[in-house]
């Protein structure tokens, strides 16, 4: 990727964290955190690595996401809105009655969302059936997926891990979010999950461990390895900063995952996304 | 035609020829497709007939992102593996979703016979009767098996079939027409509604003779879908006879009882006993044993057929 690309995708990732920011901060209380991880890695597979058509959210063969951490909803939301799945104002609506964007990430009410998530570890298995489904299809889409760092505990990522190792579903890219915290604390503190990158190894995938998860060009080149597999899954670790870009949330450290924001602190934040 | 046939055969035997025509049909298995009758498709279709392993969680997961590709997945497992075990996979990635994907569960309540109490799904049609939009399904027979799984998979959304897998008794002839939300009037009747499911099927027309031959008139409906009931057949037999006993290889809370007492408690108050499993677990016996033991026999049929007319006002 060219310095200018790179520079466009950089800025594109503070407009979408802007969007992002302010639909929450409007509504007043979200899962802020855990949107502001997952950032870069929605931008670089939107605006420059997935085959799909806004104009037509259904195109077959198109490649898939899943948002195995249903809570990033608003900032995927935010992603689709500024691609043109549906009319920018709709972000305003975020969570209120009648909203077509629910917090956790739902096909059936929302334009481009490829599908259902948010009960955890569920997205990873929907995401490894559509890899399954693209090779019997034989359509060359590939399958992206984003998992938390918590929801790694729960056993089903576990069993999918096997399954698409053992189907050698080289189409299904999966990123862990690895922010670091959960809900309760540290995941270190909750419940450890040790070396991650040779657990997925033992489980028979091409693991690529990031050490920047909001550096798009280094996303970029991990996305371009984990095509070239010949027969292993990837999963790309992007060692993450929960509420990373805006300061007040970040210091929140683990009482950032759904948490209240003022007036006040809206504004803030967009200031410092200028 | 069907006579001492496996109902795992008939399953078998049917998905296949619909796997013939509709490309679409993908059959996952968790490690029981040799239980299931369904081990022989992956011969007859590798791609499109697999096991995951036992890992049913995610093979409910797996089939609604095949089923968001465009596939009919069918998954199976043992009841209790099929329903409880994932019940929020069921919730949130099939029905949530609206995810067409068909389970099929087998070895309900005591047909689990020697695998005992662990395997003994006495509360899979509470399980799923609380979803929204699942449909449950549970043959009497072998010729209503094979005539539903077509309507099965013409039907847009999640189907529960909870299968006996062994021989069943004859129950319907080749002619039977099958409407997956339509009860079947097996036998007419005046005195006592019979409202049965599944295996209890057999025995309620048993029941039938112990019971015409003390002069009583018994209507013998079938409930083959559970979910969502046939409320016209309930209410219109429940209004002919005022007086009911439901028949079902489950716990008498949250299944078929549950289900006809909802609709008649609502438009229709009669007398309604209960035939099925009392509020306990299952154990290791063989089926005949556990149905004496449980009360579950066209004996005790006939008997609470008449405490209910007794209760008639």
């Amino acid at each position: 990727m060219c310095n200018n690309e790179f520079q466009t995708l950089k800025e594109k990732s503070r407009y979408i964290r802007r969007l992002t920011v302010d639909s929450i901060g409007k509504l007043g209380v979200g899962h802020l955190g855990g949107c502001l991880s997952v950032i870069e890695a929605l931008v670089v597979l939107y605006y420059k690595e997935m085959n799909i058509d806004p104009k037509n959210p259904n195109m077959e063969s198109r490649d898939r996401f899943v948002l195995s951490k249903g809570h990033a909803g608003p900032a995927l939301y935010s992603v689709l809105a500024d691609k043109g799945y549906f009319d920018i104002s709709e972000l305003d609506t975020l969570n209120r009655p009648e909203t077509k964007l629910p917090s956790h990430c739902d096909m059936l009410r929302t334009k481009g969302v490829d599908m259902t998530a948010g009960s955890l570890g569920q997205g990873i298995s929907c995401a490894a059936g559509m890899a399954k489904a693209s090779k019997i299809k034989r359509d060359n889409a590939n399958i992206y997926c984003i998992i938390g760092d918590g929801e790694s505990q729960e056993g089903q990522v576990w069993e999918a891990a096997m399954m698409a190792a053992h189907f050698k579903l080289n189409n299904l890219i999966v990123f862990t979010d690895y922010n670091k915290l959960q809900i309760d604390g540290t995941v270190e503190e909750i419940l450890g999950l040790g070396e991650l990158d040779k657990k997925w190894e033992a489980f028979g995938w091409n693991v690529i461990n990031i050490a920047d998860g909001h550096d798009e060009a280094q996303i970029y080149d991990a996305i371009q390895q984990a095509k070239k597999s010949q027969s292993k899954p990837t999963m790309i670790l992007l060692n993450t900063i929960k509420g990373n870009g805006v300061s007040f949330v970040e210091a929140m450290g683990a009482g950032n995952h759904n948490m209240p924001i003022s007036e006040e602190q809206r504004i803030q934040a967009l200031k410092e996304l200028e | 035609m069907y006579e001492n046939v496996e109902m795992r055969q008939v399953l078998a035997d049917t998905i296949s020829f619909l796997m013939e025509r509709d490309e679409r049909i993908i059959v996952i298995d968790a490690d029981l497709a040799k239980a299931n009758g369904t081990l022989a498709l992956r011969n007859k279709f590798p791609e499109r007939a697999f096991d995951v392993g036992i890992a049913e969680q995610n093979m409910a997961s797996v089939a609604a992102g095949m089923a968001a590709y465009g596939f009919i997945p069918f998954i199976g497992s043992f009841t209790a593996f099929a329903t409880r075990r994932i019940c929020d996979q069921i919730a949130i990635s099939l029905a949530y979703a609206k995810r067409n994907v068909k389970i099929i569960g087998s070895d309900p309540g005591i047909s689990a016979e020697l695998n005992g109490g662990t395997h003994m799904s006495m509360e899979d049609i509470g399980v799923l009767r609380s979803i929204p939009g699942v449909v449950i399904f549970e043959p009497a027979d072998a010729v209503q098996l094979a005539k539903a799984l077509p309507k099965i998979v013409e039907y847009d959304g999640v189907v529960y079939i909870r299968l006996y897998r062994k021989p069943a008794a004859v129950i319907f002839n080749d002619d039977y027409e099958f409407d997956l939300f339509k009860a079947d009037v097996i036998k007419e009747g005046s005195n006592i509604s019979i409202f049965a499911t599944g295996i209890m099927v057999e025995e309620a027309l048993q029941a039938d003779e112990i019971l015409k031959a003390e002069g009583i008139e018994a209507e013998i409906i079938n409930i083959h879908t559970i979910k969502p009931i046939d409320k016209d057949a309930v209410l219109k037999s429940a209004r002919k006879t005022g007086a009911v006993v439901v028949c079902e290889n489950h716990n008498i809370i949250g299944g078929l009882k549950s289900a006809v007492a909802e609709v008649l408690s609502e438009e229709y108050p009669v007398p309604i006993k209960s035939i099925g499993v009392k509020d306990h677990f299952g154990e290791v016996a063989k089926m005949d044993y556990l149905k004496n033991k449980y009360h579950m026999t066209a004996e005790d049929i006939a008997a609470a057929a008449k405490d209910a007319i007794n209760m008639k006002r």
